[in-house]
């Protein structure tokens, strides 16, 4: 089998997910609030530039929304890198590693 | 009924054993991991393998479950050389248990040198005792690269079948070039940094069902061990057939796994 075509219509998609996806949109609008309700440092975090750049992906009407934002959010260099300073991912790519596209 | 082909079971209670069974697990298999602190010995690792190659399968078998393994030092243990070719020296002395499959989880996670260094150590002991090797994928924003990296090592050694290694951890972005170079890919259900069961049935959709699995890696995070029987929910739900169903849950890990000789559902 080459791949296994979604067998659920569109209607039924959207029937079955709809509110759970509504609720989604409304957990991110949310977020984007609190965010502008908190005081301290933060506004130029470059973790949210990426968010409202995976924002705008959402809308922009071309298929594959999820891979493109995985690639927005990917290290596009190709080195691997001198020492490993940390062990954790932050889920966007820092503007000092120099790999962000 | 189903295979959860990459789960941390020393990091999971007895009671989970027994739900699995009961959402009709069969067999699992566990890599080696990172206990979310470095060991501060080699001799850590050595208890550590004991764990997996004896006390493990035992306490699976009480629930029906057979439990198989595969050894490495993780890549997030890998950043000190030495100390990993020292665990690394370890393992062989494991090999001829029956439940060891084979090698790993390797692979990157910061896509360090260190790390590269410690992954081109596993791939050769692979490739020296004819092992079957299963790969962790970095996390997040490290992903693409770093599979992109382990790849080009895997294709240099050139004793190694990219169809007898798993590249687990795959997300839309990094599915399709696994299964281009002639990997398994593996889906990991996993909150937050991995895939959803949504996105996972999505996967399957748009690459189809041919070397492609789903496991939950439930570890000692957040995470859920039965979120393989959760896919399949999904799936159903979607409408895929039980065919579809048992071939990405059951066949296609038995398929996988049944080339090392040593994996065994009842
Ligand atoms: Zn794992």
């Amino acid at each position: 089998m080459a791949h296994a075509p979604t067998p659920l219509s569109k209607r039924a998609l959207i029937d079955r997910s709809y509110l759970e996806h509504r609720a989604k949109v409304l957990d991110l609008a949310s977020f984007l609030d609190r965010i502008d309700r908190a005081s301290g440092e933060g506004a130029d975090d470059f973790r949210m530039r990426a968010f409202e750049s995976c924002c705008a992906l959402l809308i922009d009407g071309q298929p594959n929304r999820a891979q493109r934002i995985l690639e927005l959010l990917s290290d596009h260099s190709t080195e691997p890198i001198a020492r490993a300073g940390t062990k954790g991912a932050t889920g966007a790519v820092p503007p000092s590693s120099g790999g962000a596209r | 009924m189903y295979i959860d082909p990459h789960i941390h079971m020393v990091s999971r209670t007895t009671d989970d054993y027994q739900r699995m069974a009961l959402a009709g697990c069969v067999a699992i298999t566990e890599p080696a991991f990172w206990p979310g602190y470095d060991r501060s010995s080699p001799e850590g690792f050595q208890d550590y393998f004991r764990q997996l190659t004896d006390f493990e399968p035992k306490r699976a078998a009480q629930y029906g479950i057979r439990h198989h393994t595969w050894l490495c030092i993780n890549p997030k243990e890998a950043e000190d050389p030495v100390f990993a070719r020292e665990v690394i020296a370890l393992i062989p002395q494991f090999l001829d248990c029956p439940s060891v499959l084979g090698i790993g989880e390797i692979g990157l996670n910061k896509n360090s040198r260190n790390e590269m260094e410690i992954l081109e150590a596993h791939l050769e002991l692979a490739a020296s005792r004819d092992l079957m090797v299963l790969v962790h994928t970095p996390h997040l924003e490290d992903k693409l690269k770093g599979t992109r990296l382990i790849m080009d090592a895997i294709k240099n050694q050139a004793k190694l079948d990219p169809s007898r290694v798993l590249i687990d951890h795959v997300e839309e972005h990094t599915v399709g070039i696994v299964l281009e170079r002639g990997f398994w890919a593996g889906m990991t259900l996993y909150p937050d940094t991995k895939c959803t069961p949504q996105r996972a049935v999505d996967i399957f959709e748009m690459h189809g069902t041919e070397r492609l699995w789903m496991n939950s890696a439930g570890d000692w995070g957040q995470s859920d061990p039965l979120a393989v029987p959760k896919a399949q929910l999904e799936m159903r739900a979607r409408g895929h057939d039980e065919a579809a169903v048992r071939k990405v849950s059951f066949d296609n890990p038995l398929a996988f796994l049944s080339q090392s000789g040593r994996f065994k559902v009842s």
